[in-house]
């Protein structure tokens, strides 16, 4: 399943944050998405996710507008990752995780049991097993990521967007959450467009898109775009790079 | 999901021992066997008279109130993602104690009382949903302000009504602005709305455990938000217009029930839903046979009693440690 933006411009009140923006995303490629704070990272996963209306252009799912798609058959073909939420849950981590399996509920009496099966995969993609009969409202900032991350996949869409999924994680959770991001396209063919700021994972993407946040955008693959000057412009600090290729990573120098 | 798998059918137990204790308790001493025997072998009597003409149709009356207005608590505080709403917030109830007030000072009988409450609670309904949904969406501060800004006139409104009405009627308004029960009749609409709206959201529940995460997750996660929003702003209406044509103004059910289940472990709607509503049913129930004996033979407006034995309960658990 294929993502396409055609001429896309999002703009939040005056200000146009991204300017005629083409990008296609197809199955089996991994994007990550760069930018300053308030460059419109968030507003275009929200546009492509048909949750917020964009100033311009066209997106097509598999060929087809979001809106065109009935909202739980749009549930099973694309999932969010959002930043933020706001909303405490009242239940157990297992109970929150299941809930990514609302758009493929075939019954109206609780789960099938492929469903529990996806649950039982997402907890264990995460470590999440041992915690699973924990309330959510008792876990810390990263076992709530995971739990966020693990819901996306019982979910278990093609099209995957991913905002901040790193945010909390701690270090080897960070690794992992990238690992099985990148097993989820490399092995089971899905599509990716992860929203981040470290810089550290940038080499694992094959694909990049530079958002500026003034209008400008630039999309290629992460051996064209990432290098030292480039990154130093989109933001606006001195970047220095080490290693090349998969292992190059940036860091912020004064 | 096995978690206290218990407490559906304890729940069940003590709504029917609620229903038991408010036949056994009255002016008429009656020992629990005589009721059992009325129930299971009537034969004509006094005492048949007493728990079929009397006392049954006060104690379903009773649990079908109680029923409805914790189930619209629970309905509400999805809505409006609010553990403190209750299913007045809206100014349903305002409306329709408005509708009554006015039929009762114009000197009109139950019957049109009731009509003059169905007739408030619904202008109300439909003029809170006129101001608040626009171009297919909620917006829920606007929701709930508007409900809160409505009830805030209606009370004045009422206030003006009271100071207003002869001596005479002044009682009987007051009771029904408190929640009062005796002057309920027949109980069937109310346990026929009270099965539709459990039911049919009983179905959805998936739905509203997704739309506690909050709208933007439910859409990402593929729930019609428009669709679902307004199905349970007008299930809660219904369910409120109800109780209120039953009971009048019973207040703290609808808030407390589906807050303590939830703080005893309940969450998931499949099942709090109709754990509230047989918990809101027993509370009320309890509550009423409490309000018609401890006095007697004056009777006592229930509303009073859900209040006094709501308050020290929410207090109690709200106190506990999680």
């Amino acid at each position: 399943m294929s993502l396409k933006a055609e001429q896309l411009t999002l703009a939040v009140g005056a200000r146009t944050l991204v300017s005629r923006l083409d990008l296609a995303l197809a199955p089996g490629e991994l994007w990550a998405v760069l930018g300053c704070n308030g460059s419109g990272k968030t507003t275009l996963l929200h546009a492509l996710a048909g949750l917020a209306p964009a100033a311009q252009g066209r997106i097509a799912i598999a060929g087809r507008a979001p809106a065109d798609y009935a909202r739980r058959e749009l549930g099973r073909s694309l999932g969010i990752l959002l930043q933020r939420e706001d909303q405490e849950f009242w239940g157990t981590l297992a109970e929150y995780v299941m809930l990514g399996r609302y758009p493929h509920a075939r019954g109206l009496f609780g789960w099938g049991a492929d469903d529990e099966a996806a649950g039982a995969r997402a907890l264990d993609a995460f470590d999440l097993a041992p915690l699973a009969e924990r309330a959510y409202g008792t876990l810390s900032g990263g076992e709530r990521q995971r739990a966020r991350l693990a819901q996306l996949w019982a979910q278990d869409p093609p099209l995957m967007l991913l905002d901040e999924p790193l945010q909390h994680l701690d270090l080897r959770h960070q690794l992992q959450a990238l690992e099985r991001v990148r097993e989820a396209v490399r092995d089971a063919g899905k599509a990716a467009l992860v929203v981040m700021h470290d810089l550290a994972f940038a080499g694992r993407f094959d694909r990049v898109l530079l958002l500026y946040g003034d209008g400008r955008h630039a999309a290629g693959t992460a051996r064209e775009l990432l290098e030292a000057g480039r990154l130093a412009g989109l933001y606006g600090c001195n970047v220095r790079a080490f290693g090349a290729g998969a292992d190059a990573h940036f860091i912020p120098v004064v | 999901m096995t978690r206290r798998a218990w407490l559906l059918p304890a729940l069940a137990a003590a709504g029917a021992a609620s229903l038991y204790i408010a036949l056994l308790f009255g002016s008429l001493q009656l020992s629990a066997v005589q009721v059992l025997d009325a129930l299971i072998a009537p034969t004509p009597g006094v005492i048949d008279d007493v728990i079929w003409k009397l006392r049954l149709p006060r104690a379903l009356a009773s649990f079908a109130c109680g029923g409805l207005l914790a189930t619209a608590g629970v309905l509400l505080q999805v809505l409006l993602r609010n553990p403190l709403a209750d299913p007045y917030v809206l100014g349903i109830s305002g409306g329709a104690a408005l509708g009554s007030l006015v039929a009762v000072l114009a000197g009109a009988g139950l019957v049109v009382v009731n009509l003059g409450a169905l007739a408030g609670a619904l202008g109300a309904i439909a003029l809170v949903f006129a101001l608040s949904f626009r171009a297919g969406d909620w917006n829920l501060h606007r929701l709930l302000l508007t409900g809160v800004v409505l009830s805030a006139g209606f009370t004045a409104l009422i206030s003006l009504l009271l100071t207003l009405a002869p001596q005479a009627q002044l009682q009987g308004m007051l009771f029904w602005l408190m929640g009062d029960l005796s002057h309920a009749g027949a109980s069937g609409y109310a346990w026929i709305v009270l099965a539709a709206v459990l039911g049919a959201f009983m179905l959805y529940a998936g739905s509203l455990d997704a739309l506690a995460l909050g709208p933007l997750k439910a859409r990402a996660l593929g729930v019609a938000l428009g669709a679902v929003q307004s199905a349970i702003y007008f299930g809660a209406a219904l369910a409120t217009v109800a109780a209120v044509l039953l009971g009048g103004t019973i207040g703290f059910v609808g808030m407390m029930v589906p807050h303590a289940l939830r703080l005893v472990g309940v969450h998931d709607h499949r099942r709090l839903l109709p754990a509230s509503a047989l918990a809101g049913g027993g509370f009320v129930t309890l509550a009423d046979t409490f309000a018609r004996t401890a006095l007697a033979p004056q009777q006592l407006p229930v509303g009073v009693f859900t209040a006094l034995i709501g308050v020290p309960v929410l207090l109690f658990l709200l106190s506990r440690r999680p």
